[in-house]
């Protein structure tokens, strides 16, 4: 799928590695998870209310719309967490049990 | 407060935008130390928003016009950072009992307070159109914060949709960042803004910069329409937004192609936080919104709770602060510090010239409150849990709901987990519309704590060691 976001300057920083389900991404040191996701991919996750793909929306923490979740089931509000090396990120929520929890 | 010394007094102020950084910056000249609780990672609000530290755009890049005064609020605020307790990234979810909750990187924290000075400024104000909850559908400071602090264009074909001088202003800052602009669709008819222009004139600078926008963005041949209706945003549920059906303001209906949409109706404030300190609220006929009730330096119906910026009154980054420095001197005259009463009074005639230039913004660019009666039925109005304008309809229509909360309770519209702050001014001027009552009669949706999603594994001490020793046996 076509990348939804664009980048028009600041793009001599240095390269952080990701993975979204199970996919290498290159981001950018100083990226939000929500840009450097959205700058390879078109959407962040599903609406679980069936009404199809969600690529946020207020970018400023108000509208909960751009939430991804990292292998260990934890949520991230992607448009303001940044990026870091090894981050494994999942547009689904995974299944995690309690006892995974623990 | 009153007789306590004022290096003890405790003041709590909720923000760092241009309101809480004058605020505090007013305190501390005072000798209070306050305590200054940020959602950010860095002071600056959304409108100073600060980019990240490996960025090298220059501030005039960054800020036009402003970036003389984004520059003063982060020098002064960064000269205070050893007089004040800083705590960022810190969102504040309760207030009760004189108390603060906070949380901070899955850590609680509660503080106490003599006073509380909220500086929560705002969010966009939206009305809903069909095909808003496809993917590529951004609000229009979403779409400015896109580009401010992460140097990105939200799509390659970008339509600009709304009303309001952040319209402008966002479409011109993409079109000078090189990004594509296809179009700017204005809900509001000039005429307005010609009839509005005298109470324009308090802020002559502003309104120059707006004129400026508008014939940058027409210099480029990008179309600007105003008195158009959106009608539907159209595309694909999986790949999103591909373009836009609208109605001109000669009643016709076309379309245009674009990747992405960036909508707004001008500025909501965020209320939340002051309604937890039950202070009382009214609603404003003109702009359609629901305000705490303050007296003019910003003091809010409960003791001790001052408000100030576009969280008290949708009034601009300028006006913001003034009212900083009115709620912080308010503040310290309550305490009973000496407060030189020709400063309070000349910063209140700062604020009547804002609030008159406010007037002529709200009425060169209004709330187009009619378009919700018009509103399809499939409209989604709540994108959290894709709710539609019938569904809502249906809970006025056929159970009777015909005050906000409600129907909230019969229809979920304003339950998500933006709790309402992107649908319901919309959703109380739809049921207003069904029930055939005044918006003011619909009512306003309570605020409730936590003001937004806490993570389910917050930490105390305690409960983090008993994990790691769970951890430890289980291994």
């Amino acid at each position: 799928m076509a990348p939804r976001f664009y980048r028009l300057a600041e793009t001599g920083r240095k390269v952080v590695n990701l993975t979204l389900d199970g996919q290498p991404v290159a981001a950018l040191e100083g990226d939000t998870l929500m840009v450097a996701l959205l700058s390879a991919h078109g959407h962040l996750r599903r609406s679980e209310f069936g009404d199809g793909t969600r690529a946020g929306f207020c970018l400023m923490g108000a509208c909960q719309d751009c939430w991804v979740w990292t292998e260990d089931g934890e949520r991230l509000r992607s448009c303001s967490t940044a990026v870091s090396d090894g981050l494994n990120i999942r547009t689904n929520p995974p299944e995690v049990s309690w006892s995974d929890v623990l | 407060m009153v007789g306590r010394a004022l290096n003890t007094l405790k003041v709590v102020i909720i923000g760092a935008g241009p309101a809480g950084v004058r605020a505090a910056q007013t305190l501390v000249a005072a000798g209070v130390r306050p305590t200054v609780i940020d959602e950010g990672r860095r002071a600056g609000g959304q409108i100073y928003r600060r980019q990240p530290d490996n960025f090298t755009r220059s501030l005039e890049t960054l800020y036009g016009t402003e970036a003389s005064r984004a520059q003063g609020i982060h020098d002064t605020f960064d000269g205070l950072v050893d007089q004040i307790d800083y705590l960022p990234e810190t969102l504040v979810w309760n207030i009760s009992d004189g108390r603060v909750f906070a949380v901070s990187e899955k850590r609680e924290t509660t503080i106490e307070y003599d006073a509380l000075i909220i500086c929560s400024g705002a969010t966009d104000r939206l009305m809903p159109v069909k095909g808003w909850d496809m993917a590529g559908v951004y609000s229009l400071g979403g779409s400015q914060v896109a580009l401010k602090s992460q140097a990105v264009s939200i799509g390659q074909r970008v339509i600009f949709m709304g009303t309001g001088p952040l319209l402008y202003l966002v479409a011109s800052q993409y079109l000078k960042a090189g990004a594509g602009v296809v179009a700017v669709l204005d809900t509001s008819s000039f005429i307005k803004r010609v009839v509005a222009a005298p109470k324009l004139m308090s802020a002559p600078d502003a309104l120059i910069n707006g004129l400026k926008f508008t014939l940058a963005l027409k210099a480029a041949g990008v179309p600007v329409l105003t008195g158009i209706r959106p009608l539907e945003i159209t595309g694909d549920v999986e790949s999103g937004v591909s373009g836009l059906i609208f109605e001109t303001g000669a009643g016709e209906h076309r379309e245009i192609k674009g990747d992405a949409v960036a909508m707004g109706y001008h500025l909501r404030p965020e209320t939340q936080l002051a309604d937890l300190t039950r202070c009382e609220f009214a609603f404003d006929e003109k702009s359609h919104l629901w305000y705490p009730k303050v007296d003019e330096d910003g003091r809010a119906t409960t003791a001790n709770v001052y408000l100030a910026g576009d969280g008290a009154r949708i009034l601009g980054a300028r006006a913001a602060e003034v009212s900083g420095k009115l709620a912080a001197l308010a503040c310290l005259k309550d305490a009973g510090a000496p407060v030189l009463d020709n400063e309070i009074m000349a910063l209140r005639q700062d604020m009547a010239c804002w609030k008159r230039f406010a007037t002529g913004l709200r009425e060169a660019f209004p709330w187009p409150a009619e378009q919700a009666a018009k509103l399809p039925d499939e409209t989604v109005v709540c994108r959290c849990e894709a709710i539609t304008a019938g569904e809502l309809r249906r809970t006025v229509n056929a159970m009777g709901a015909k005050e906000a909360n409600r129907a909230k309770a019969f229809s979920r519209v304003g339950m998500g987990r933006c709790q309402g702050r992107y649908c319901a001014l919309a959703g109380a001027e739809i049921i207003a519309a069904a029930a055939g009552i005044p918006v003011s009669e619909a009512g306003r949706l309570r605020g409730q704590a936590p003001v937004k999603p806490l993570p389910i594994c917050i930490e105390d001490d305690e409960a983090a060691a008993a994990i790691s020793t769970v951890r430890e046996l289980t291994k």
